[in-house]
């Protein structure tokens, strides 16, 4: 109601967007509340539990500890990832393995998954693990996830 | 005795209807003493059948009444309906319907009553049928105890044979042709002369026929889904992030919004002062609530952001405010005074250990918190006198009831929308959260509210699996266990749940205290399990388990180290005390997917576990190395007997999440308490497995039993106690405290 923020620019899954909000107002917010991107999740707002991990220019970023004001670099939720119609291949594992039990930890999971996979297209169970590891799921899909990851790096390989 | 047990059985089921007694007696006569509630909210060109299934012109919606948390309830119930109805699974649209007493759950309130599943007797059956006629009066759709299934395999099949054949009939009337000549595929009756005529197209002329009062189910041999690996209908949308929980819902003018309440359960709020938060961009408004305050503003993290800033006078709590204080009062509880049953008596427990060389041993479980990751939330909006509710919830029924009461509203003008949630593992039902988005909203009406936790809110405020506390005596002879005697004392989850928060008092001992130790199918000489009530501490609730998640970890434990005390293998003398043979088959298995008595090698150990809850064996062997850095956790091999598999994917998943949640919690969770709060307040402290730690699991789910049954919560217990006997076997180190990080640390 008094202080006003700043206008900022944020291009987020292709698209531009104004927003004007506090510079220290997390990306996660803006994305949910302000711009209705529901896809990154709060789980833990301390980057504890991966919910809110998003692409910022093709990193794995924690949505919900990045202050909109240092946001550097292009948005990718996943929602721009790929959709049901064009999915993207760790979405098309995803689905083939059935990892989703809740669900709710999965676009944090297939976010992180598919940046990974981006620097390490052949990994093995242990650099899978350490990669997706702060990836919290209390509903334990974890065989799954692993299982996916393979199947969407063969994929993308072209294997 | 199986066969009078049977009849008793059946008696009773006619005395109280209440049992989805679908084949027995028909469908109708079951459907008759229940309305159909989706008769009063038909929209324009839809048509019902039953209250199951609903129709309109772009197709079937199957009414799927209890909750999806992430088990997979929505694709199992849409499954069984399907099958006999007879439509593609694509066309498949699911729906979870108003709360209606229709919808009761009549096999989870029998949980409540002493009656080991395994017991056909007449007493046992008795009880049971006691339970499923409580359940109905009190109309309680609720989702839980692992009952999804069993309680819809009949119910829902026959909802959607009977749909079918009403469907032919019409088809029959308006084609001239005979029914019999008729058949269903994909939506459609087919004539003879491959016509179709789709569902929608007759519905409406279906309706208005009498349903028969006995349909014939399909036998299982022509099952196309039920039985065979089934896509789950909600995982696209769960793998590209469309699907939408509560904390997703969007509306027009919706205002965001968070609460504060006191950490010290039941403490209340003294006084607060919100003026700078007040004054803070985006706020609406601030309004007081029950044992709290809640923020209105223009965002979710403003709302955050200004309840931070309230300074808030929290009184204190009406309970032992440290942990310290609790265990005290824990193991002081173990006295004639406190006892609350006593289901289990065998033998002569005191002569067998007169004498003998006592084992004796001390077992304690913490507080565990939910968790579920989606923090709990509920959309609310009160306009011209209704109040609308949207919420993930196992209990719409009773949200239905508590918020009229709250309130004071007609219960009339209070609609439930149910959501999927993003977790529950028992928190969802409590309805908590609700009354306080209510509150919101009778206090800024008009505009819908989105009321959402912060992770701290939810972690200081979830009512905990309760703290418990075991003693174990026993002794063994000619290498064999021969007397086994175990105390257990629990604040009851009965009384605080059904009790404080549900208004319905259950009389009598509480079933969860000894739940996974007194009904476990073992044959010892002399064997006895008695339940402590320790007075309420902090308030407590179900939790993915409930009872048997501490209680597979006390009882098979000690059973361990007795078995070890004779010198008899682990596997081999459990299978030897089991004289029930469908657990015995699960024990077999185990020991032969794991190879059990194979070598291991150096620094490494296998234990075993076993637990019968919810109706369903379940043993677990745990490899585990002992590295430098601390124990791995190996590879883990699973077994429980299901009675018949309906969904095969599903069943792995909730195997390896049960085992997963039995490890990690087990592992390095627990909830502490100091002046009254929770200490632990994020993930950071309440962490449980992640993927690094995680095993290769290997489950396996058995037929050989009588009874189908829910596989949601059953490989929990045993996830423990196999950890830390395996533990033991590789180290030499009996860890008899959870978390077991207390004690060894983990890689
Ligand atoms: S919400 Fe960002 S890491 Fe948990
Ligand atoms: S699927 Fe539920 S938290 Fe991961």
């Amino acid at each position: 109601m008094n202080e006003t923020g700043n206008h900022m620019q944020l291009k987020v899954n292709g698209k531009e967007h104004e927003v004007e909000v506090e510079e220290d107002m997390p990306l996660l917010w803006v994305l949910r509340d302000e711009l209705g991107i529901t896809g990154p999740k709060y789980g833990c707002g301390i980057t504890a539990c991966g919910a809110c991990t998003v692409h910022i220019d093709g990193m794995a970023i924690r949505s919900c500890s990045m202050p909109v004001g240092d946001v550097f670099g292009e948005v990718t939720t996943i929602e721009g990832l790929g959709t049901p119609d064009a999915l993207h291949a760790v979405q098309a594992a995803w689905i083939e393995h059935q990892v989703a039990q809740c669900g709710y930890c999965q676009s944090g999971q297939i976010m992180a998954a598919a940046a990974f996979l981006e620097v390490n297209p052949d990994p093995d169970d242990e650099a899978i693990d350490r990669a997706l590891s702060a990836n919290l799921c209390r509903c334990g899909t974890y065989v799954r996830v692993r299982e996916a990851v393979k199947t969407a790096a063969a994929k993308l390989r072209g294997v | 005795m199986a066969s009078i047990g049977t009849i008793a059985r059946r008696t009773f089921l006619i005395g109280s209807a209440a049992i989805a007694g679908g084949v027995a007696f028909g469908y109708y006569a079951y459907q008759r003493p229940v309305s159909n509630p989706l008769t009063d909210i038909l929209g324009d060109g839809e048509t019902t059948l039953n209250p199951f299934i609903k129709i309109d012109q772009s197709g079937v919606t199957i009414i799927t009444p209890r909750a999806d948390l992430g088990q997979g309830a929505y694709s199992i119930q849409a499954a069984l309906v399907a099958e006999e109805l007879d439509i593609a699974w694509e066309d498949i649209r699911v729906d979870p319907g108003p709360p209606s007493p229709s919808y009761f759950n009549a096999i989870v309130a029998s949980e409540g009553f002493p009656a080991a599943a395994w017991d056909k007797g007449l007493g046992a059956s008795a009880l049971r049928g006691l339970g499923s006629a409580m359940s109905k009066f009190m109309g309680m759709q609720m989702t839980g105890g692992s009952t999804t299934v069993p309680d819809g395999f009949d119910r829902m099949r026959m909802a959607g044979a009977v749909a079918r054949d009403v469907l032919l009939s019409a088809a029959a009337e308006q084609s001239g042709i005979a029914k019999a000549e008729l058949k269903t595929k994909d939506g459609a009756v087919i004539t003879p002369s491959g016509d179709e005529l789709s569902y929608t197209s007759l519905a409406e002329a279906a309706a208005l026929i009498e349903p028969p009062s006995n349909v014939k189910l399909k036998p299982e041999s022509e099952w196309r889904y039920l039985g065979k690996n089934m896509r789950r209908l909600d995982i696209v949308e769960k793998s590209t992030g469309t699907a939408e929980y509560g904390i997703d819902v969007i509306m027009p003018d919706m205002v965001f919004a968070t609460v504060r309440t006191n950490p010290r359960f039941g403490g209340g709020l003294k006084k607060f002062d919100a003026s700078s938060a007040e004054k803070m961009r985006g706020v609406i408004k601030v309004v007081e609530i029950d044992g709290g305050v809640g923020v209105l503003a223009d965002n979710t993290w403003r709302a955050f952001k200004a309840a931070d800033a309230i300074d808030c006078d929290w009184g204190s709590a009406p309970y032992p405010a440290t942990s310290d204080e609790q265990w005290t009062e824990a193991a002081a509880s173990f006295t004639e005074e406190r006892q609350d049953s006593q289901f289990r008596n065998e033998g002569d427990v005191a002569l067998a250990l007169d004498g003998a060389d006592l084992i004796e041993a001390e077992y304690k479980v913490p507080y565990l918190a939910h968790a579920a990751l989606e923090p709990l939330n509920t959309i609310v909006q009160f306009k011209d006198g209704q109040l609308d509710i949207w919420t993930g919830t196992q209990i719409p029924g009773i949200v239905i009831q508590n918020i009229a009461s709250l309130t004071g509203l007609d219960a009339d003008n209070i609609k439930v929308h149910v959501l999927i949630g993003g977790g529950s593992f028992g928190r969802r039902l409590e309805d908590d959260y609700v009354q306080q988005a209510v509150q919101l909203a009778m206090a800024h009406q008009g505009a819908p509210i989105k009321m959402t936790w912060s992770r701290e809110e939810d972690m200081t405020h979830d009512f905990p699996r309760p703290m418990g506390m075991a003693r174990g005596r026993g002794s063994v002879k000619n290498g064999k266990v021969d007397a086994y005697d175990l105390g257990i004392a629990y604040p009851s989850v009965s009384a605080s749940q059904f009790g404080e928060r549900y208004g319905v008092p259950l009389p009598g001992p509480d079933v969860t205290i000894v739940a996974g130790a007194w009904d476990q199918p073992f044959s010892i000489p002399n064997y006895r399990v008695t339940g402590y009530r320790v007075p309420p501490l902090v308030p407590v609730s179900s939790w993915r388990s409930v009872g048997a998640s501490g209680n597979g970890f006390f009882h098979d434990c000690f059973l361990d180290e007795l078995i070890h005390a004779a010198g008899a293998d682990p596997l081999e003398e459990r299978i030897r005390l089991c004289w029930h043979e469908p657990s015995r088959k699960v024990l077999e298995t185990v020991g032969e997917m794991s190879n059990w008595g194979s070598a291991l090698g150096e620094n490494r150990g296998r234990g075993v576990a076993f637990t019968f809850s919810f109706g369903v064996a379940a043993a677990e062997v745990v490899e585990v190395t002992d590295t430098p850095q601390g124990i791995k956790i190996d590879k883990v091999f699973g077994a429980a007997e299901v009675g018949k598999v309906l969904d095969p994917v599903n069943i792995e998943a909730q195997m390896q999440g049960g085992i997963i949640w039995g490890l990690g919690h087990a592992m390095n969770a627990e909830i502490t308490y100091a002046d009254g709060m929770a200490e632990q307040t994020n993930y950071h402290a309440f962490e449980g497995m992640r993927l690094y730690q995680t095993p290769e699991i290997e489950v396996r789910a058995l037929t050989n039993g009588p009874d189908l049954r829910g596989i949601g919560e059953p490989a929990v217990p045993p996830a423990a106690p196999a950890l830390a006997n395996a533990i033991f076997a590789a180290t030499g180190k009996r860890i008899r405290e959870l978390p077991l990080n207390k004690h060894i640390d983990f890689v």
